[in-house]
């Protein structure tokens, strides 16, 4: 259990020639659930982004399960889940399309929809607590709702490896329930979490380790840091002296 | 219906119909990504292709084929890797194509009859090869969109997770954008270039105000599609019209009435609820998953 499932090393991501992230390395073994936490503008989801290919590196380089990012064609092995349901356009979708989706990795692109992708999509639903708004467009769900949908869609692709970006940012207290609900089973059946959080609310009892995003840097790796004043904790490790300069009420999860 | 026994109106009345079965079927991927008004700037760039044809004595619409995919494979690039100047970038192709298709039809030996049979549509001069063209390729592209429905509904409705799952974005953005063209091409015939966006998008705008899902909007607007089309010819030849406006107004009409129609049946249900502080979720209508 000690693969790496994730390894960042020395990357270098800009935009427009203003660098976003230095110089930063980061491994995720299997088995873990990692948050990646900092402020708004740290780069914290530059990074997860970077690791998926969604934004290019200017230097170093990112392996997905020992191989190459570039190389990487496994991606049934990722579920990806983005801030929020995108535009999305005009004409409408149902739930169950939407989850549809995440088989897609699985089945390609050619082969029809059978029975085990529409069993993997309602298995999925249900662990989000979505089963029964399956046939409704997502128009009508809920903002934590749509979110709980974006999660079945990773989960119904059977991923080993869970990436996602603020899932939690402006969720209802149920959907958060729900969400830490989803996540505890996919850990305990041996899944990986990356995810990417402002507060980790009921999520933090899953976190086994926290990475701390500043000013395009790592500034803290290792336990999760308690809520903001509690610093002086002998756990918390200080690996950058601008830790102290996080803003208040950061980590004011719990 | 005395009149379809003459061929040149059974000509038309299939070629419509093929095309109003086709072009929803494409439109709604380009509805999906709020791009509702490509097909009205490819069919600009069409025209310099039916211009370029006349001139050299090819088939305009072969030509016109390959203006149009270059035109929409330029477009999809630009939106690609494009920014801020995206769709200057855009206007200049539109203009560009339109004014460069004018310019070379009045080169032509052809009549300005034919520049206006381009652009709003000739179908009772749909001849059998015309026909063949259109029934072979409008085929194609219904066959490619029903069975890459999944993938491409996917790139369309959120791109980002289609490359972390691993799928042919580009690919199937390519895909898209020589689609347009393609229903560009063959719908000219009908509706000609300046009413084309009305036969790929109205019956999308249609079908969505009643559907839930996009599967089921997909149907309805081929079926919407096939209607207007149907209707559209059916109306020109009684009345004596120009099938392609026709055949627009039709999708129009359709487009007004389902709108009157859907917002009568809400009205009525609001009343018909008990509570009017319940919350907005109607469950009777659940629609039959789609997987």
């Amino acid at each position: 259990m000690t693969s790496p499932v994730i390894e960042i090393a020395h990357a270098t991501v800009g935009y427009d020639g203003r660098p976003v992230l230095r110089d930063v390395s980061l491994t995720l073994t299997a088995g873990e659930v990692v948050a990646v936490l900092g402020a708004n503008g740290s780069g914290k989801s530059t990074l997860v982004r970077a690791a998926l290919g969604l934004v290019p590196l200017g230097a170093g380089s990112v392996a997905l399960f020992g191989t190459p990012q570039r190389r990487f064609r496994q991606w049934h092995r990722v579920g990806y889940v983005p801030q929020r349901l995108g535009a999305g356009g005009g004409v409408p979708a149902t739930v169950a399309e939407v989850v549809a989706a995440g088989r897609l990795a699985r089945r390609g692109v050619l082969r029809p929809a059978g029975r085990a992708d529409r069993a993997a999509v309602t298995e999925a639903l249900r662990a989000v607590g979505l089963a029964d708004r399956a046939g409704d467009p997502v128009a009508t769900l809920s903002g934590g709702q749509q979110q709980r949908a974006l999660i079945a869609r990773a989960l119904a692709g059977g991923p080993e490896l869970l990436v996602l970006d603020e899932p939690t940012a402006g969720v209802d207290a149920a959907s958060q329930e729900a969400f830490a609900g989803a996540l505890r089973a996919f850990r305990d059946g041996g899944g990986t979490v990356l995810l990417v959080a402002h507060e980790l609310g009921p999520l933090r009892p899953l976190i086994s380790r926290a990475v701390v995003v500043h000013q395009g840097g790592i500034a803290h790796d290792g336990a999760v840091p308690e809520p903001a004043g509690h610093h002086a904790d002998p756990d918390h490790e200080h690996v950058h002296p601008h830790c102290d300069e996080e803003p208040d009420g950061l980590w004011t999860g719990i | 219906m005395d009149l379809f026994q003459y061929d040149f109106m059974l000509r038309a009345l299939v070629g419509a119909l093929v095309i109003g079965l086709a072009a929803p079927a494409l439109g709604i991927y380009l509805v999906q990504r709020r791009l509702a008004l490509i097909g009205d700037g490819i069919g600009h760039v069409a025209l310099t292709g039916v211009g370029a044809g006349l001139l050299l004595n090819r088939s305009p619409v072969l030509v016109a084929v390959l203006a149009a995919t270059l035109g929409a494979v330029v477009i999809e690039l630009v939106r690609a890797y494009g920014r801020t100047s995206g769709d200057l970038a855009l206007a200049l192709l539109f203009y560009g194509g339109i004014a460069g298709g004018v310019m070379l039809v009045g080169l032509s030996d052809a009549s300005s009859g034919s520049l206006n049979a381009y652009l709003f549509g000739s179908l009772t001069t749909t001849s059998p090869a015309d026909l063949v063209t259109i029934g072979v390729l409008g085929a194609v592209l219904l066959v490619t969109m029903l069975v890459l429905r999944p993938a491409l509904f996917a790139v369309c409705h959120d791109e980002e997770y289609a490359r972390v799952s691993g799928l042919p974005v580009r690919a199937l953005n390519l895909l898209v954008a020589v689609g347009t063209a393609v229903t560009v091409t063959i719908a000219m015939r009908a509706v000609g270039v300046l009413l084309i966006s009305a036969l790929m998008v109205v019956p999308v705008a249609t079908a969505q105000q009643v559907t839930r899902g996009f599967r089921s909007t997909m149907t309805a607007a081929m079926a919407l599609g096939l209607f207007a089309a149907g209707a559209g010819v059916w109306v020109a030849a009684t009345a004596d019209t120009a099938p392609g406006a026709s055949v627009v107004l039709v999708a129009i009409g359709s487009f007004l009435a389902v709108t009157v129609l859907a917002a009568g049946g809400r009205a009525l249900r609001r009343r018909g609820r008990p509570a009017p502080g319940a919350p907005a979720v109607e469950p009777a209508e659940h629609e039959v998953l789609l997987g």
